[in-house]
Parts: structure tokens; C-alpha cells; sequence
């Protein structure tokens, strides 16, 4: 009696066990809003970053570092239209993360140039080995090195060169050190640089620097309703390290904010002085800079349209602007968020993609999560090791059929979610 | 009857040194725990797995569970500051330098990051990390 009992509780247990993989393995683990569906587009591709999809289809990958065939630039293609990548080939031998199509132009950036490929009619690369440089001899000095790039209506690309620092101190990340006064890293990097896409080996004379006071730059992407250039960045890191008289571990996980910014020419976001934060809904002057974590920055520096949790990392930003989604998410911003380190000791948060509200060209200031689970963890279970988090969202992408992909640059996945009625 | 006593007396001495080593050890340990916690475990996590790209890992690293103790005894106490290449992988953060440890607890902490998690390498000395920070130079070997 009693073994018959536990072995209906047994099978009990394994049918519930049962039922909940299958519900996750449905959307490739990932929970979204109803409606929404996703599965596993690619999977092992290497460490994809920014991803771009033609008029056809065909998804180009940017690899942070080589793949095993010595690859940087992957093309993923579903040549028998299953939903499921069938074809995988690639070409060039330097890593990076930025990665844009326009038209029959596919232009990549490793972490000190851009370059562009000529593609044919059926999206293959016709000039593998000898791509044109439209820019080159950017800084890269470790931190931040990555260049992401998008482009406005004209020809004109803006390509993000991050701070190599996290706060301009004298000494990158000293306890109690001070910030250089003005930042001397302001001039090269710590902003967006716009460039004439058209002109062949510029470098930083030829361009303009379009946006500045921005740490670090990952996602970008340009509102064409607005018709203007957006921005996430990644907020200073270490409050607590540096200042622990001024902030507690709880404060350094929440603060400062990670901070979605509409960029207009000539536009400063203040790093390094102040950072935002998303309590007090203020510009707080940096502790290198003798705040106290209550002083107020000046007041002409730019305010943020949306504040997001502290060290989330925002990786990758795209306006959906297909027609396959409900109509709440036309013109609407998504965002990945690779997921915190800096939180801990605290648990780490993100590894989500959220999306952020648009009305008539303006972000309401809202947002929510829209796609989460990517980290692999049942039912709440809590990251406190950045590694083990088995996807980290990266790049992002509308496919033609309104569809949208988010890359994951940890196991090389690209996650496809659709919306069917 | 004289030799069991003699051996009754070593038998015991050795016990009271095991334990007594046995317990310093088990502070040590416990005193480099702590280091790690408060210093260590922002950038390189709870479980020694650091942060892909940018934070390098202790755990399981062939240069943290390596022969090059003066190298990581430079590290801890001077600061990082460049490209490294770690079983393949590259890391860009800087490393915080850390002063104002003393070598006895260098050693404490890297004692407990050399025997943490699946690492199981030698525990580090007060002498190998004296040995380390001699000379002038203020910076980290490469």
C-alpha cells in the first residue's frame, strides 16, 4: 500500500516535472507576454553581438572573437523558410560588435574602425578579404573598446567610442581617488562620433563628435518617427568600493541608474561628473568629484527619457517599427539588458530584454520586461555569478516579416520571437 | 615502560601541533574569506566565476592555480592595468591595487582563492608573498 502510494506520488512528480519542461522548451525558455512566441533561430554561433537582417531574411552576426574557423562576421540563413537556420557561413578575421545593413551594404566595426562589405542581390558577400575602411584609428584601450553603430536617414553613421574608465579618476578604480579635472578622456572617447558614411579612411578629424559625457555606449539605434538618435548606456560602476562612508553595498546594487537618453547635436549626458540617480530622480555629482551622493549636477546636462535599475547593461536597442506586433509596440523601443555583475554581493538583475513606450516620437518614461529567462533559472531562482547565467541578451533585430531576433553572445543563440493572434 | 611514555609524549604533542596548526590554518582561511568578500567578490563573484570580458575568473584559471605566486602576490597588492589573456579569453577591467594588506593577510586571501571553489592548489606562504613585494618597482609584472 504505502509503496504504491509513494509511487503515484512519484509519477505525480514527474509528470508536473514533465509538463513544465515542455512549457518551457515551447518558447526556447523564455517567458513573454501572451500572444508571443519565440524559439531558437541559431544556436553556437559563436560570441554574437550585434546582429542585422535583410529584406530576405538572411541574419549577419558580429562576433566579439573568432569562431573556430577563424570567423567574425557570421551569415545565418533559413534557406527551406522553417523558422530554423539551416545555413551558417562567414567571412572576416577581427572581432567587435557593431553591425548594420543598408540596402546592399553591410558595414562591421571592430573595436578601432568600421568597415564596409559589398553584398549581391542574394545577400553574399562579394569583397570578403578586402572590406573598405570608412573609419579607423578610434581608441580602444581595454574598457568600453567596443564600437556599436547605426545610422540617420542620410548617409551619416554614429559610431559610439567608449570611455576608457569608469569614473575618470586619476587612477582607474582606486579607492577614494579623484576625478581629472576637466576629464582629459572627454576629447577622444566618452561619446558618439558622426561620420559621412560615403567617405572612405576617416578618422576622428573628419568626423564630429555628435554626443558626449556618455561612459559607454552599447546600444543605439536611430527613431525614424522622431528622427532622432537614442542612446543606453552603462552607468559608473564601484560607489561602494571607492566610497564605502558614502554608499552601502544595498545603495551601490540600486545605484546609479542605467539610462536611455534622445540625443540631440551637441548633447552631454555628464559622465563623468554626475550620474543619474533613479531615486531621487536627480543628476548627483560624482563622488571623484566631491559629491556626497545628495549634491546636485548642473543643471544643463541632459536628463534621461527612461531610467532602468542600476547595472543592468543595456546591450542592444531596437524601434520596432514592423506590423506583425500588437499596435502598442509601433515606434516602441526595445532593449536588451545583459545582466548585472556589479550588484553583487546582492543577486544579479537583467538578462532581459524590456521594451519602452513610445507616443508621437517621446518615451512615456515607462517600461516593462518583455522577454526574461534567458539567464536559465526556474521559477525566480536568483544569479549571484555572472557566468552562470546560461544566455546573456545582446543584439537585436526586425526581421521582414515583423518578427523581431535577440543574439545571445554567450553560447552564440539567436532567439526568434513572433506574435501570432 | 620508559619508551611507551616517551611515546605516549609525542603522540601527544603531535595531536596538540595538528590541532593547533589544524586551527590557525582553518583562520587563515577564514581570515582570507573575508578579505575576498569585502575586496574580491564585487568583480570576481561569489563563486570565483568573474565577469566574460571584462572581470578575470579564479576559479579554475591556470594562472591563479599556477607556480607564479609572485606574480599573483604583485597583482593583488600593486593593481592591474593591462590587456590579459587568461586560458584563451581576454578581460579589460582594471584591478583595484590594494595597499595596505599586509603580507599576512596577501596570504590569508590568496590561500583561500588558490583552495576555493574547484581550485586545489598550495596555500601561499608569508614568506613567498614577502619574497613577492620585494623591490621597487610599484606595478604589477606582466
Amino acid at each position: 500500500m504505502y509503496r504504491m502510494k509513494k509511487g503515484i506520488y512519484l509519477l505525480l512528480l514527474l509528470s508536473i516535472s514533465v509538463h513544465f519542461l515542455a512549457n518551457a522548451q515551447d518558447n526556447a525558455g523564455l517567458t513573454l507576454p501572451n500572444g508571443f512566441k519565440a524559439n531558437l533561430f541559431a544556436e553556437n554561433i559563436g560570441s554574437a553581438r550585434h546582429i542585422a537582417i535583410s529584406k530576405n531574411g538572411v541574419l549577419f552576426a558580429k562576433l566579439n572573437r573568432a569562431d573556430k574557423e577563424g570567423r567574425t562576421i557570421i551569415r545565418v540563413e533559413d534557406e527551406n523558410k522553417d523558422g530554423i537556420s539551416d545555413k551558417i557561413t562567414g567571412w572576416a578575421n577581427f572581432g567587435g560588435t557593431g553591425i548594420y545593413l543598408k540596402g546592399n551594404a553591410l558595414y562591421a566595426s571592430s573595436n578601432s574602425a568600421v568597415f564596409k562589405y559589398q553584398l549581391d542581390g542574394n545577400y553574399e558577400v562579394l569583397n570578403p578579404l578586402s572590406p573598405i575602411t570608412i573609419v579607423s584609428g578610434l581608441i580602444s584601450r581595454r574598457q568600453h573598446e567596443s564600437k556599436s553603430i547605426t545610422f540617420d536617414k542620410a548617409n551619416n553613421i554614429y559610431v559610439n567610442i567608449g570611455a576608457y574608465s569608469n569614473a575618470c579618476q586619476e587612477k582607474d578604480r582606486t579607492a577614494g581617488g579623484l576625478g581629472m579635472m576637466p576629464c582629459p578622456i572627454l576629447d577622444s572617447a566618452g561619446g558618439i562620433w558622426k561620420f559621412d558614411a560615403t567617405k572612405e579612411n576617416q578618422t576622428y578629424g573628419d568626423g564630429k563628435r555628435y554626443a558626449t559625457g556618455l561612459r559607454n555606449v552599447i546600444g543605439l539605434d536611430w527613431n525614424l518617427q522622431a528622427n532622432k538618435l537614442y542612446v543606453a548606456q552603462h552607468g559608473r560602476d564601484q560607489l561602494n568600493t571607492f566610497f564605502p562612508s558614502l554608499y552601502t553595498d544595498a545603495q551601490n546594487a540600486e545605484l546609479p541608474a542605467e539610462t536611455f537618453y534622445e540625443i540631440n547635436d551637441g548633447d552631454n549626458a555628464g559622465w563623468p561628473y554626475v550620474y543619474y540617480d533613479n531615486f531621487q530622480h536627480k543628476k548627483i555629482v560624482s563622488p571623484e568629484y566631491g559629491g556626497d551622493g545628495k549634491k546636485e549636477g548642473a543643471s544643463d546636462i541632459k536628463n534621461p527619457a527612461v531610467a532602468f535599475p542600476a547595472h543592468m547593461a543595456p546591450m542592444g536597442v531596437l524601434f520596432y517599427t514592423g506590423d506583425q506586433f500588437p499596435e502598442k509596440y509601433k515606434n516602441g523601443a526595445f532593449i536588451t539588458f545583459h545582466g548585472s555583475w556589479n550588484r553583487a554581493p546582492l543577486p544579479q538583475e537583467g538578462f532581459f530584454v524590456a521594451f519602452v513606450p513610445f507616443k508621437n516620437g517621446k518615451a512615456t518614461g515607462e517600461w516593462e520586461i518583455f522577454a526574461n529567462g534567458f539567464a536559465g533559472t526556474i521559477d525566480g531562482a536568483k544569479i549571484t555569478s555572472t557566468r552562470s547565467a546560461k544566455a546573456r541578451p545582446c543584439g537585436l533585430a526586425q526581421g521582414p516579416d515583423g518578427s523581431i531576433y535577440v543574439s545571445d553572445d554567450t553560447k552564440g543563440s539567436i532567439f526568434k520571437i513572433s506574435y501570432q493572434k | 615502560m620508559g619508551n611507551s611514555k616517551i611515546r605516549c609524549f609525542v603522540i601527544g604533542a603531535l595531536i596538540m601541533f595538528l590541532f593547533v596548526s589544524n586551527k590557525t590554518q582553518a583562520q587563515n582561511l577564514a581570515n582570507g574569506k573575508k578579505i575576498y568578500e569585502t575586496r574580491c567578490l564585487v568583480c570576481h563573484q561569489a563563486d570565483g566565476g568573474g565577469v566574460p570580458n571584462m572581470n578575470a575568473p579564479l576559479d579554475a584559471a591556470s594562472n591563479v592555480v599556477g607556480n607564479d605566486i609572485t606574480r599573483l602576490v604583485r597583482i593583488v597588492k600593486y593593481g592591474f592595468n593591462e590587456r590579459v589573456e587568461l586560458d584563451g579569453l581576454y578581460y579589460s577591467n582594471s584591478m583595484t591595487p590594494n595597499p595596505d594588506l599586509t603580507p599576512a593577510q596577501i596570504s590569508d586571501v590568496l590561500s583561500y582563492i588558490r583552495t576555493s571553489w574547484s581550485n586545489k592548489a598550495t596555500k601561499v606562504t608569508i614568506a613567498q608573498v614577502q619574497q613577492g613585494i620585494k623591490g621597487s618597482q610599484k606595478t604589477s609584472t606582466k
